[in-house]
């Protein structure tokens, strides 16, 4: 019943052998202990497990690990490294856009997966793209602010780091 | 603003490094080894008489180890009424309620198990509104009442649905009413609400073979767990372990205790092995706790000069099946019924009532949105009917220094203003609105007052300790969930010890085994009764710290000071760094003096007394108030009824600002979760099968990023708290209290219809118009 597959993750290839009705964020929280996607509600209506599948956000709770075989995963784990950090992630402490942490890392794989595609969105259209990502903590605001200067900090570097 | 090296400051999150790498480790990322998976059975009907619970099946399926039932585990739980059980045992009474529950290898066969656990229920007639819950002849949801475990200050009574009824009363109400020159009575309504943290509930714990009971679980009170738990099991304190990790969000329902009797039962029956149970979104939605109903109605008697002479208020909590902490968020609205305002004369009752629904429970607010949305709805349209503007009325009739709450209580100069939070929203809208096309537009403003509720003995303590560098480590067991404790804790230990704040680290994921005390994270308490704990226990590190110094330099203690990692001689003696202090000083010689330098300190409000219990006059019933008022702009769609919020503008007198950062997100998190609950959430019933309706986010909406107000405006006044750190009073609650009555007066402004049933949907507003439309 196992599926064999091959799959980047985090820039690194790995080779699983997954059920066919595994999720891609059950594979990663169990098979590959990256936790940083979480479950909020397992139906595709939170955003909290977020990551990138070939550069696009999607809700790895909907995705079948399966489907993931020969694509590649970006997690938060894969963004930066303290000393290091992505523009987001850098954009997400300064702005105090942070609070319980726990729609966090989906949060910031969806703004990350919008400013890949448009580098310069208007505030409207960063509410639009995060409008599946349910914060209950802080309001927003922060977050929105926050976005918009990793923007303008990733269009400065060099259009940014692709991760 | 007062402002010191770190207090008063934009500081980071201390905490914020491992959120935004993905290594924070919230319940369900903590590995387990060899875990076993609960799946809880629960009741599908609303009320029923349990007649047998038949595990024979559920135990032959693969990979089963353990079920437990009522019939093993008929203990009592609850944090004041213990009137819950860890299963039910002869009655269910919500659709939810926990009957039995399995721990399997996989979730796949927990969940076949629990399907194949039968059930034999008598179906009893179901109670689902308050107001029928009170009558003569309403079924009755707990034929046991007098026979619970209670907290003295919770008052149920035997043979009703009433668990719990405080009386104010104050003045002369009646006599007072009948000089009243206009008298205006309202009903007001508030549909039960979910949390909906991020995270939903979820709880592991294991007894180990010696009998030691460890738990791990997403909670806002590790001791407060590990207390209740003792309590229904019959354990001792030095056999539990509590450990919570990081939590994703709470807002009071991981107040208390929740699914930690469950785990623990099953945990009991698989000695050796983790049981972890995790909700589902949709048993977070009905099957974890909820806010409470309620029915308020209002009557005011104002004399001729705009004053109010009397206030009668009648509040009908729906506290749902279960009222164990529920019932305290009856008192708090009890001896808080008359919000940021002086009646002389009141008549107030808080009365909770069990029914059929959901169990309610803490809730960011406690109790103040629900009151709040009656009284600040109320105090404009007697404004309107006495033909007096809304902001002169209430300023006319607010409490203040020198005023005195419905228990009696004198405010002082330390009590902190409403009037000047009404005064600043009341300048922040002194332009005239803005027209736009096709839109009815309108202002509304509310107040806001809350206090902490809990025992009057409720504790915080810390433990600071000193590492081999100089760095300092501070130990608090309050839950940062998001709120920002360890960093305020860590700006508090950094000022008083003058440090670099990169020089302090919060230990913070309590475990009662080696973490200090602490009552619970709730009642806005964390940064006053925490801050006050550790500013106690610096001086006592420091007053170590100068005492081996004082032998080094030669210098008397008194002419000390504590500058950058250094004790210093202001009389120029010399100075040490504390890397050479903190393990114990040695001399040359090779002889040691002092040795690790560390403290433990406390908090416990000061001379708090109990309430009358017929009147509940008390001169000090509470440690502190915070007060706000909050203003909104809206435009409305006359066409579909959508209320667009443009603006909201919230000011709080919090005594002092602790970290600038920090309290603008929890304002601005607290307007959109009040925005939330003023205009869209409702947790519905089905009334036939007492099944919710709603219980997924689709069907249940809050605010996503679109419903964010263009402008969100914060401001704050600093009447220091005499006995709060450096003068600080909590916030963290109070910024969601008087968004939806703000809401619901722009409202009126905006088109002249009153909606006095939470929440705002455009349904009932479309509706509200066209009613007003057809009278003409």
């Amino acid at each position: 019943m196992a599926i064999p597959i091959r799959v980047k993750v985090n820039g690194q290839v790995e080779a699983l052998e997954v059920a066919p009705d595994e999720s891609l964020l059950s594979m990663l929280r169990e098979r590959l202990d990256l936790t940083g996607a979480k479950e909020g509600c397992n139906e595709g209506e939170c955003g909290a497990c977020v990551v990138l599948l070939d550069g696009k956000a999607v809700n790895a709770c909907l995705v079948l690990a399966a489907e993931a075989d020969g694509h590649e995963v970006t997690t938060i784990e894969g963004l930066g490294r303290p000393g290091a950090l992505h523009p987001l992630q850098k954009a997400f402490l300064a702005h105090q856009a942070v609070q319980c942490g726990f729609c966090t890392p989906g949060m910031i794989m969806t703004a990350l997966s919008l400013l890949l595609e448009n580098p310069a969105p208007t505030e409207e259209e960063v509410r639009t793209a995060i409008s599946g990502n349910l914060c209950r903590c802080t309001g927003y605001r922060q977050i929105l602010d926050a976005v918009q200067a990793a923007a303008q900090e990733m269009r400065a570097g060099a259009q940014g780091r692709r991760p | 603003m007062s402002q010191g090296r770190w207090v008063g400051r934009d500081v980071l999150r201390v905490d914020g490094l491992e959120k935004v790498t993905g290594a924070a480790r919230y319940l369900a990322d903590v590995k387990l080894p060899r875990m076993l998976y609960a799946q809880v059975v629960r009741s599908p009907h609303p009320h029923a008489r349990v007649r047998e619970v038949d595990v024979s099946r559920a135990l032959s399926v693969a990979g089963v180890r353990a079920v437990a039932t009522g019939r093993d585990f008929p203990f009592h739980v609850g944090i004041y009424l213990k009137d819950q059980t860890v299963f039910a045992t002869d009655r269910v009474r919500f659709v939810g309620d926990p009957v039995a529950a399995v721990a399997a290898e996989s979730p796949e066969a927990a969940r076949e198990a629990a399907a194949l656990v039968r059930v034999e229920y008598e179906p009893l007639p179901a109670l689902f509104d308050v107001r029928q819950g009170i009558l003569p002849d309403a079924p009755l949801v707990h034929p046991d009442l007098g026979k619970y475990q209670v907290v003295p200050w919770i008052t149920p009574q035997a043979g009703t649905n009433i668990c719990n009824h405080l009386k104010v009363r104050k003045g002369d109400y009646h006599a007072a009413l009948k000089t009243a020159a206009h008298v205006v009575e309202n009903t007001f309504v508030v549909p039960q609400v979910q949390h909906v943290p991020m995270e939903v509930h979820g709880s592991a714990a294991r007894m180990d073979l010696s009998g030691k009971l460890e738990v791990l679980t997403s909670a806002q009170s590790p001791f407060t767990v590990r207390h209740l738990l003792c309590a229904c099991f019959g354990l001792s304190h030095g056999d539990v372990r509590v450990m919570v990790p990081q939590v994703g969000g709470g807002f009071g329902g991981k107040a208390g205790i929740n699914l930690e009797p469950i785990v623990t039962a099953l945990a009991m029956r698989v000695p050796g092995r983790w049981v972890r149970l995790v909700l589902t979104r949709a048993e977070e939605f009905y099957a974890a706790v909820v806010r409470q109903g309620l029915v308020a109605t209002l009557t005011t008697g104002v004399d001729r000069s705009g004053k109010v002479v009397a206030q009668r208020m009648h509040y009908l909590w729906d506290c749902g099946a279960y009222g164990g902490y529920g019932v305290n968020v009856v008192r708090a609205a009890g001896y808080t019924c008359g919000g940021a305002y002086e009646f002389p004369n009141v008549w107030g009752d808080s009365i909770g009532v069990y029914t059929n629904r959901p169990v309610g429970s803490a809730y960011r607010g406690f109790g103040m949105q629900e009151i709040h949305w009656a009284l600040e709805q109320q105090m404009d349209m007697v404004a309107h009917e006495i033909g007096e503007d809304p902001i002169a009325f209430r300023l006319k009739n607010c409490l203040g220094p020198g005023k005195r709450t419905v228990t009696g209580q004198l405010l002082d100069e330390h009590s902190g203003r409403v009037d000047q939070c009404i005064q600043r929203v009341a300048q922040a809208f002194s332009e005239p609105l803005a027209t736009r096309p096709g839109r009815l537009r309108g202002r509304g403003l509310a107040c806001a007052v809350k206090a902490p509720a809990m025992p009057n003995d409720a504790a915080s303590s810390v433990l600071l300790k000193f590492c081999e560098d100089g760095v300092l480590e501070v130990l608090v067991s309050g839950i940062d969930y998001g709120q920002g404790l360890r960093t305020v804790a860590a700006q508090f230990a950094a000022e008083a010890l003058n440090l670099p704040i990169e020089q302090v680290r919060v230990r913070n994921l309590p475990d009662t085994d080696l973490s200090p005390y602490d009552w619970q994270t709730v009642a806005s308490r964390q940064t006053w009764a925490t801050g006050n704990a550790i500013l106690r226990a610096a001086e006592k590190c420091k007053a170590q710290l100068f005492e081996t110094a004082s032998q080094v330099l030669g210098a008397p203690v008194e002419r000390l000071a504590l500058r950058d990692g250094q004790v210093v001689d202001t009389g120029g003696a010399g100075r040490v760094p504390i890397t050479r202090l903190v393990m114990g000083y040695q001399f040359p010689d090779g002889h040691v003096i002092g040795g690790p330098v560390a403290a433990a300190a406390h908090h416990v409000p000061e001379g708090l007394l109990f309430l009358d219990p017929q009147t509940s006059q008390s001169a000090k019933p509470v440690a502190k108030w915070t007060f706000g008022a909050q203003g909104v702009e809206i435009s409305v769609d006359p066409d579909t009824g959508h209320i667009q919020v443009d603006r909201v503008v919230a000011c709080y007198d919090v005594g002092q600002v602790v970290n600038q950062g920090l309290i603008l997100g929890q304002t601005y998190g607290g307007v959109v979760q009040g925005l939330g609950t003023g205009l869209m959430e409702e947790l519905k019933l089905d009334l036939l099968t007492g099944k919710a309706q709603n219980a997924n986010l689709v069907d249940y909406k809050i605010p996503t990023a679109l419903d964010v107000p263009a402008a969100l405006e914060a401001s704050f006044v600093e009447t220091p708290q005499k006995d709060g750190p450096m003068g600080a009073r909590g916030i963290g609650e109070h910024t969601m209290i008087p968004t939806p009555a703000a809401l619901a007066n722009a409202l009126y402004a905006a088109c002249g219809i009153r909606i006095q049933e939470m929440p705002l949907t455009a349904e009932k507003v479309r509706a509200a118009l066209r009613e007003k439309r057809a009278k003409g």
